[in-house]
């Protein structure tokens, strides 16, 4: 193509997301969308794209569907290239959105006609926002009959502030509006800007591992045009890779010529490893690159850490060969070998949040089927010495005899939320009761309030998030971010089974709470562990001190009464499931302790004395 | 051929299934319906033929025990009660020292049905009592009240049954040890030759099941089944009734030998619908709804739902964890002839395991559940699964 072609393409591509809250219909109108649009692809595509070959049946790739390549016929007659990238929606991946939106020049954004703006979308909207994206609104499931779209209208004015009176009034369902969205994507949504002859800068805003070709990254092309056979640089890591592959998902992978400005597609160059492709990196030409790359890109580091242990010892090995291929796929995951007296060898991990922490632990179960014990999530603590040296604890066992710490740091991050004015009680509330430290409060118009605070680290890993939705019906947006180190009055929790100290169940906590929580773990416990043979104290100390006890009864009668009707095989099944759940059990000393009372810390706010 | 002549040296046992109730009982999970409007000629007719066939392929000479349970076998009027005996009789070779029971519902018979039974040979009768205290047995869905059981017992030992058990059921929502101590008293009153009692186990599908996940179901707990369990084994030894499984007890020579058919492993034939039978080495299961049960049997099938061959390992696991129930536990020399391996050595480690623990011991060449192994029966049963393929 030469650079007149390339420009007449560039003007007739439009790239854009759809934001929605979970429910409202993001996925009913992304498939209407591709429905609209199909007709064309399967017959123009193939003149376009005379020389492409079909990843998929040509080796099996596997492809995770977050962009998808759509061709469009407007109305005026002319056909459009759009590109539609899927965004993630948790607050622990809320840099993997703004990236992804960072690939856009629009967004559509969906609100139930029925329920208005939901806590979520605000946060993605906001996102879209900083990164000067044309938001389209599109009032979905209008055919409800609680559907009231005016009400919604002015809500969206209201609270976001966006003009609404061009509001598509849509049903992704009954396929009404349709065409008005694909319409007002041509008709509003910016074709990219950008010189396709300049030096290359694509961004990455994901990426993946496939065996037979390492990393394959989703671009989007901001300047310039990559083919295969190029060599590039990676700017923030400056590792340089030859270009073996590039190409679009229509939603296939489907092998191009080129990308130039403005397309949304993947490359591939034999990358071994994801850490060299970092989302929010630029790529570059190796040669004569551009100097500047482009804004935004975070390195992420983890921010929680736990030991994930294999309940079958035996398995320490498969552990870490799942972990390594899982970091392939995840640069943000972190690792070391680690031991504990309890649960024997397995591994340190940090985590973006727990979330991240969550997904990596389930895939681990799941895909690798290596059953695990998780600890409860820590930060980094930094812990002065009385001699005046400083270390750093991720791990709570780890942490020194108290009579030789002089201070203990904990991060603590700038905690941004914002809701409507209804719920700043409870949102005060919740952060007083997390350590807390009022920062500003601002009304953003009539109705809606940002609050900032500065929590410790600490507490946002346990259940803020969880509590902060339920106690503001979902409406509140919540985002943080690091902002150093703090001292505070910590302590070590120790929990000891049956006399015996678990260094896996310790925990940090603040002097204040300490009492309170040592109750409260000690019965979460009672309540977690299955009654053993035999009589089993459970008891939280600090240091020399015991705080709190309880004691797990022993087991009195479990036996199978009846013969069922001569159903042997009903009995064996119910002896197997009952073996079964021991065998996700870990023998601790004498003690078969359950997976989730590793994690009951977490749940110790369930049943905070509410003072 | 030669796999029909051991079937033939194996087989003496069969149970038959009749799933009606005029009451459905708030715990019961076993195939029942709702007796109005049931076509229950139709499946009587539906059970001769199914016997009919099974008989065919799998030729018995005697069986050693006949068990007819449900639902509810005293449900049936007397033409089908009479036509059930006959239906039987015509199919199933048995003979005055065949143990014959038939499950009973207290206030269910009449003497009409009674001497229709007695004619037929039928020489058990298992009542199923569950308590003796009427707010109890309203609470459980039970149709009858304790005065049905001294009326039913009365006419039955009148009419010449000499061999009649009650069943009992504790841990019940709302029963306290005091209640089931009594209950016991009023039972072992009547000096019956067999007793069983057996714990509450909440069933998926059940009234209770129902209640239990709303919350609304208060048990007594784990202790107080405990409790109640150990006062069950004192008084029955107290009464001379000898525990000869977990939750049977009987007076010598009175031991159910339906109910050690299950545990001695043995085969057994099982017919009706939901019913399950072990033949020819293979544990198979009836279709439970009545029309899939029958509708096979109309085109000379058998109405099997699932049927699975017991592997060798399979097989010796069970015989461990039903032998096990019986107080005589089981005897190292029969099982090795039994499957040509020795049990302390195939499962060495389980075995010392368990000693250690003391739930079992071993001796005079048998393995058998220590008292406390009785109450923690499960903990020594689910050791043994899985082991003996390695």
């Amino acid at each position: 193509m030469n650079r007149e072609e390339r420009l007449e393409r560039q003007s007739k591509i439009r790239n854009f997301s759809i934001i929605a809250h979970i429910d409202h219909g993001k996925s009913t109108l992304a498939d209407r969308i591709l429905e609209k649009t199909n007709a064309l692809t399967s017959r123009e595509m193939k003149d376009q794209l005379l020389d492409s070959m079909d990843l998929e049946r040509e080796r099996g790739i596997t492809i995770k569907l977050n962009s998808v390549q759509l061709m469009y016929k407007a109305k005026d007659g002319e056909i459009y290239t759009f590109h539609l990238i899927d965004t993630p929606g948790h607050v622990d991946f809320t840099y993997e959105v703004s990236r992804s939106l960072a690939a856009c020049e629009g967004a559509i954004l969906v609100v139930d006609a029925a329920q208005g703006i939901e806590a979520q979308t605000l946060a993605n909207v906001y996102l879209a926002l900083d990164n000067d994206l044309e938001i389209l609104p599109v009032i979905n499931k209008i055919d409800l009959p609680s559907a009231d779209p005016e009400r919604v209208r002015g809500e969206i004015e209201e609270v976001i502030g966006l003009d609404a009176s061009e509001a598509v009034l849509a049903s992704a369902k009954a396929g009404i509006g349709i065409e008005e969205i694909l319409e007002q994507i041509v008709e509003k949504v910016p074709a990219p800007q950008g010189d396709p002859d300049g030096p290359l800068k694509a961004l990455i805003f994901d990426s993946l591992y496939d065996a037979y070709r390492g990393v394959v990254a989703y671009i989007r092309v901001v300047e310039g045009t990559v083919k295969a056979g190029d060599k590039i640089k990676m700017m923030a890591t400056g590792k340089e890779f030859e270009v073996t592959e590039v190409g679009v998902f229509t939603p296939k992978a489907v092998l191009t010529e080129e990308l130039s400005v403005g397309d949304v597609g993947f490359l591939t160059a034999a990358i071994k490893n994801v850490g060299d492709t970092r989302v929010g990196d630029t790529i570059t030409n190796a040669k004569k690159g551009a100097t500047e790359p482009l804004p935004g890109y975070r390195k992420l580091n983890p921010m929680v850490y736990c030991g994930l242990y294999p309940i079958d010892s035996a398995k320490f090995n498969d552990l870490r060969e799942a972990l390594e291929k899982l970091e392939l796929n995840d640069s943000a995951l972190q690792f070391e070998p680690e031991t504990s007296q309890a649960l024997g060898f397995g591994f340190r991990c940090g985590f973006l949040g727990l979330l991240h922490m969550e997904i990596i632990q389930e895939r681990i179960e799941r895909e690798f089927k290596i059953d695990l014990i998780t600890t409860a999530p820590s930060v980094i603590y930094h812990v002065i010495m009385t001699d005046g040296s400083e270390i750093r604890v991720d791990n709570p066992a780890d942490m020194p005899d108290p009579q030789k710490i002089d201070r203990i740091e904990e991060p603590y991050v700038k905690a941004t939320m914002m809701a409507p004015n209804d719920y700043v009680g409870p949102i005060m509330e919740i952060c007083q009761q997390k350590r807390g430290v009022f920062i500003d409060m601002q009304y953003l118009d009539e109705t809606r309030v940002s609050i900032v605070y500065e929590i410790p680290l600490s507490e946002i890993v346990y259940d803020f998030f969880d509590q902060l939705k339920s106690s503001t019906k979902g409406y509140a947006s919540f985002d943080y971010e690091l902002i150093g180190y703090k001292p505070s009055k910590l302590v070590k929790m120790d929990i000891l089974l049956n006399t015996e100290k678990v260094d896996a169940l310790s925990f940090i906590v603040h002097k204040d709470f300490a009492y309170d929580r040592g109750k409260i773990i000690v019965e979460k416990l009672k309540e977690l562990i299955p009654r053993q043979q035999f009589e089993v104290p459970i008891q939280a100390a600090i240091g020399q001190k015991i705080v709190a006890r309880s004691t797990i009864k022993a087991m009195r009668k479990n036996v199978l009464a009846k013969c069922y009707g001569g159903d042997i095989s009903r009995k064996r099944k119910l002896l197997e499931k009952q073996k079964e759940g021991k065998k996700r059990m870990k023998q601790v000393g004498s003690v078969e302790v359950p997976q989730e009372a590793f994690m009951a810390v977490l749940k110790m706010d369930d049943n905070t004395p509410k003072k | 051929m030669r796999q029909e002549q051991e079937v033939l040296k194996l087989i003496h046992a069969a149970y038959i299934h009749i799933p009606f109730c005029h009451h459905i009982c708030h715990y019961c999970d076993f195939n029942k319906v709702l007796m109005n409007r049931q076509p229950v000629e139709e499946y009587l007719a539906s059970l001769e033929t199914e016997m009919k066939i099974t008989l065919q392929e799998y030729k018995s000479n005697k069986l050693q025990s006949i068990f007819v349970g449900g639902g509810t076998p005293t449900a049936l009027n007397e033409k089908q009660l009479e036509f059930l005996v006959t239906a039987i009789q015509r199919n199933l070779p048995y003979d005055q020292t065949t143990e014959y029971t038939f499950e009973a519902n207290p206030g269910d018979l009449s003497i009409e049905k009674l001497k229709i039974l007695k004619d037929a040979g039928v020489n058990r009768l298992s009542f199923g009592v569950q308590s003796f205290n009427d707010d109890l047995l309203k609470a459980i869905g039970r149709s009858h009240r304790a005065a049905d059981v001294y009326q039913s017992i009365e006419s039955a030992q009148a009419i010449g049954f000499k061999n009649i058990s009650i069943d009992l059921i504790y841990s019940l929502p709302g029963q306290t040890v005091e209640d089931f101590k009594a209950t016991l008293k009023t039972a072992l009153g009547f000096g019956l030759v067999h007793y069983s009692g057996y714990s509450l186990i909440i069933e998926p599908k059940t009234v209770f099941y129902n209640l239990m996940n709303r919350g609304k179901l208060r048990l007594p707990g784990e202790e107080a089944e405990a409790e109640m369990y150990e006062v069950l084994m004192e008084q029955m030894e107290l009464h001379g009734l000898n525990q000869y499984e977990i939750s049977n007890f009987a007076l010598q020579g009175y031991e159910s030998r339906h109910n050690l058919t299950y545990w001695k492993n043995e085969e057994y034939f099982g017919f009706g619908a939901g019913a399950h039978s072990y033949v020819g080495g293979r544990r198979r299961s009836n279709f439970g709804p009545l029309k899939k049960y029958m509708e096979p049997i109309k085109n000379g099938e058998l109405p099997v739902l699932d049927d699975h061959e017991v592997t060798l390992p399979e097989k010796m696991e069970e015989e461990m964890f039903l032998g096990l129930r019986k107080t005589d536990g089981v005897g190292i020399r029969h099982f090795t002839d039994k499957f040509g391996y020795n049990p302390s050595e195939l499962f060495r480690k389980e075995l010392s395991d368990l000693t250690a623990r003391k739930l079992i011991e071993i001796h005079n060449g048998r393995i058998m559940l220590t008292k406390n192994g009785r109450l923690l029966g499960n903990e020594v049963f689910q050791s043994f699964l899985g082991v003996s393929n390695h």
